[in-house]
């Protein structure tokens, strides 16, 4: 496609994806193992588990322009650390009602399960997530960052 | 100032197809605080590592990003390389644009920024990395196997060969497994008893080895070289100690027609059994579900008053017990995937349509038939019996995806034991493929064709139904000739496919062990780490991790056996040192960590001034017990504890240098 003004380039989002260790970094690593092809607009960081999550990184990401967030770990029982999902998962539950407080808005905020074995979930979400953020707009909270 | 070096690699070509390698190198190596960047073809080979060694002392680095697969693959062989060169290892970091890059996405330039991106990311980590030194913790040099069946009785075996404490744990009141109740083995036509029996008593009888039977697994705690394993011990109502396996309580028990499980329901045992003749231990317990005296809570009790030792004990209970234990060795096995789904084959509603261990029972001497081959709906010989190869496997439909491995060898051995023990009987094979790779299998599968008759037809079942004279119909397809087949048959035996023991996923999740997509166990790689877990001292034996056979089930035990001794060779463990930390000045003692803690790591701690005057308590984490989930940091109110390896700083300058 020819970019003009008329015909701009797709926005494409940034998203930052906050996964641990066990179950969804290892779940990705099974889509790449796999070769199932996702929308290159995800950037992972790795952490122990979603228990390690302040908060504030996710507010971090969205000020240092990530236009959506994902948050994924292992699913209710599963966790490596036996309950710090529960803990990331109760965090998020309050979380989530003080995005639109923020001005973020909860359409942009995205939390999954994926273990080890879903690989396949794992690409198809990202393809999901990025369809999402992509019709949800750029995420101009911070304008300095969005200078062309 | 951090000196950081940037090693790319190609992999081959399974990297630089997609990315943009040397271009990569170039924009490394004008981030801040990259003082050197480098591209190779295979930085994990010899040469690469070689690279990296050299530029640490070279270049005086104090911090490495190495830019390839995922950690999960060489985060170890290049921390390694990086000690070797004097760095500590903790100090290097990995960028992984090869799983989440290169094999997943095919646009050159946004996998280049894409893995520039990531590699920026790990750079400003790195420049806040700290050197960690591994936590040395004390190994409990005893393993308990998990299922007693011949993976878990070779691992013991192996185990205590090598001259440690094994702790053998079965759900069943015997050991021995699945491979008790098979009749001859593949290829070689060994009987199974034969072989295998032996080393039930050997495993009885070793010194190192501690036997529990009829128990089941309730809890795992703590971690590599330090589990405790809560074990509940079921009632058996027969003292083992006191009881000598004469035999006068079944021979009174008035509950004699429960179906057999051993005996795949062929045969009946009373309430009070031994699963089988030549179990181990050799003494019964009461199946309280079927028992009169346990069941209305008085009356009956003729065993009682039969049993000469007074042994029988209709009072006993559960016994929790805990056992601390170093390594731990999961031999759960498999389970029969049920043909009921398979409504056009009957539906498991037909007598005379059973399974491979059904078979197997017909064809053993020690079972119900005493090894005559006899149908179940009315004990005659059956003059044709049809065997039919996946059933339920590689059916993602109905069944199970996959191919279950043992089946095309096994209906061969069925085929060729009928036709052994019936001369006039015929033997008509259904299949899909003929899958017999391994040392003497496929010629084992021509004998059974050539020298033994079977006649093997390539080609579907669609259906199995019983006519009015009680002939089993089999209405299949013979692709080869391209045309449809009917056999009238006696006896119908289904290859039903291999899938994961029940009550296999949620031990796995007691011990942090990953399951496939059709529940067997995740191996650490299916390669290179095929019996290792992602949960350091959790090892897989047999066939709970994939379908096996019998040499590759023992082989794949005797694997689990070296690791395990492998682990306690050594005094103390090294651990990562990913653990918490607390600033004891910011510490408010809300007590919000402590509770958080999944491990109940974080303590109270009291700081005292120098007269020894208590002037706070503040948390503080046991680096010890503290598996660094991180969770407490983030809980913690007044920003005091922080996670090594993984500090607020780190994550945040990661998040921050994303564009």
């Amino acid at each position: 496609m020819i970019e003009s003004a008329d015909n701009p380039a797709p926005f494409e989002p940034r998203i930052t994806a906050f996964v641990c260790t066990w179950c969804t970094y290892a779940g990705a690593d099974l889509a790449g193992t796999s070769r199932l092809a996702y929308p290159p607009n995800v950037r992972i960081v790795k952490l122990p588990c979603t228990g390690r999550i302040n908060p504030l990184f996710i507010l971090k990401a969205f000020e240092g322009g990530a236009d959506a967030v994902l948050v994924s770990g292992c699913h209710p029982g599963d966790c490596h650390y036996t309950s710090g999902n529960y803990h990331a998962r109760r965090r998020w539950a309050m979380f989530r009602k003080l995005m639109d407080l923020a001005g973020i808005g909860e359409d942009r905020l995205f939390f999954s399960w994926i273990s080890a074995a879903e690989g396949g979930k794992f690409a198809s979400l990202i393809g999901q997530v990025t369809e999402q953020a992509r019709s949800a707009g750029p995420f101009a909270a911070n304008p300095a960052r969005r200078q062309p | 100032m951090a000196r950081v070096g940037v090693f790319i690699c190609h992999c081959g070509e399974n990297i630089a197809r997609t990315v943009d390698c040397p271009s990569l190198a170039a924009a490394a190596a004008r981030l801040d605080g990259v003082v050197h960047a480098a591209d190779y073809k295979y930085m994990c080979s010899d040469p690469g590592q070689t690279m990296v060694r050299e530029a640490i002392v070279k270049h005086q680095l104090t911090g490495v990003v190495v830019a390839a697969c995922s950690p999960r693959m060489h985060e170890r062989t290049f921390r390694s390389a990086a000690a070797a060169a004097g760095l500590n290892p903790y100090l290097l970091e990995m960028a992984n644009i090869r799983e989440h890059c290169s094999w997943v996405h095919s646009d050159k330039a946004a996998a280049t920024a894409k893995a520039l991106d990531l590699l920026r990311m790990m750079v400003e980590k790195v420049r806040r990395n700290r050197a960690l030194t591994p936590i040395r913790v004390p190994v409990e040099p005893t393993a308990m196997v998990i299922g007693g069946g011949i993976a878990g009785i070779q691992a013991a075996l192996d185990i205590a060969a090598g001259g440690k404490k094994v702790v053998l744990v079965d759900r069943s009141p015997s050991i021995g497994g699945h491979m008790a109740r098979l009749s001859e083995t593949f290829p070689t036509l060994d009987c199974s008893q034969c072989i295998l029996t032996p080393r039930m008593v050997e495993a009885a009888t070793h010194p190192n080895i501690t036997l529990m039977t009829y128990s089941e697994v309730d809890a795992v705690d703590g971690f590599v070289g330090n589990f405790e394993v809560t074990i509940r011990r079921k009632a058996r109502y027969v003292d083992p100690a006191v009881c000598t396996g004469c035999g006068e309580c079944w021979a009174k028990c008035p509950q004699k027609k429960i179906a057999s499980e051993f005996d795949a329901g062929l045969g009946l045992r009373a309430a009070i059994y031994r699963p089988f003749p030549q179990a181990v231990p050799n003494k019964p317990v009461i199946d309280a579900a079927h028992c009169i005296r346990l069941t209305r809570g008085k009356g009956c009790e003729l065993c009682r008053k039969a049993c000469p030792r007074d042994a029988i004990h209709f009072d006993d209970a559960d016994a929790i017990q805990k056992v601390k234990v170093g390594a731990i060795v999961l031999a759960t096995g498999f389970d029969l995937w049920d043909h009921a789904a398979y409504g056009e084959y009957g539906g498991g509603r037909l007598t005379d349509v059973i399974n491979g261990f059904q078979f197997e029972r017909l064809a053993s001497a020690s079972g119900p038939t005493g090894g005559e081959i006899r149908r179940p709906s009315d004990g005659q010989t059956p003059k044709t019996i049809v065997f039919v190869q996946c059933c339920g496997s590689r059916d993602e439909k109905q069944g199970l995806p996959y191919c279950s491995k043992i089946c095309c060898m096994y209906t061969a051995k069925h085929a060729m034991l009928y036709r052994h023990k019936v001369h006039d009987g015929r033997a008509v094979v259904f299949y899909m493929d003929i899958r017999s790779a391994g040392k003497g299998y496929d010629e084992f599968v021509r004998r059974a064709i050539e020298a033994d008759g079977a006649q093997y037809v390539r080609g579907r079942v669609s259906r199995i139904y019983r006519r009015h004279d009680g002939k089993l119909i089999v209405r299949g397809a013979d692709t080869l000739a391209g045309e449809a087949v009917t056999v009238e048959a006696d006896l119908v035996v289904l290859a039903d496919a291999v899938r994961p023991r029940a009550g296999a996923r949620p031990l796995a999740q007691m011990l942090g062990v990953g399951s496939d997509a059709n529940g067997f166990y995740s191996e650490a790689h299916p390669k290179l780490r095929p019996v290792e877990t992602a949960a350091a001292g959790v090892f897989l034996a047999g066939a709970c991790q994939a379908p096996k056979d019998i040499p590759d089930t023992v082989a794949s035990a005797s694997a689990c056996a070296a690791k395990v001794l492998g682990l306690f060779a050594a005094p103390q463990l090294e651990r990562e040192p990913i653990v918490a930390r607390v600033n004891r000045e910011l510490c408010a003692h809300c007590r919000a960590c402590i509770k958080g803690c999944p491990y109940g790591a974080i303590e109270d701690f009291e700081v005292k001034d120098r007269k020894g005057n208590l002037v706070k308590v503040v948390a503080s984490v046991n680096e010890g017990l503290c598996q660094g989930c991180g969770t407490c940091a983030a809980i913690c109110r007044s920003n005091s504890i922080d996670l090594d390896g993984f500090t607020d700083e780190q994550i945040f300058a990661q998040i921050a240098t994303m564009e």
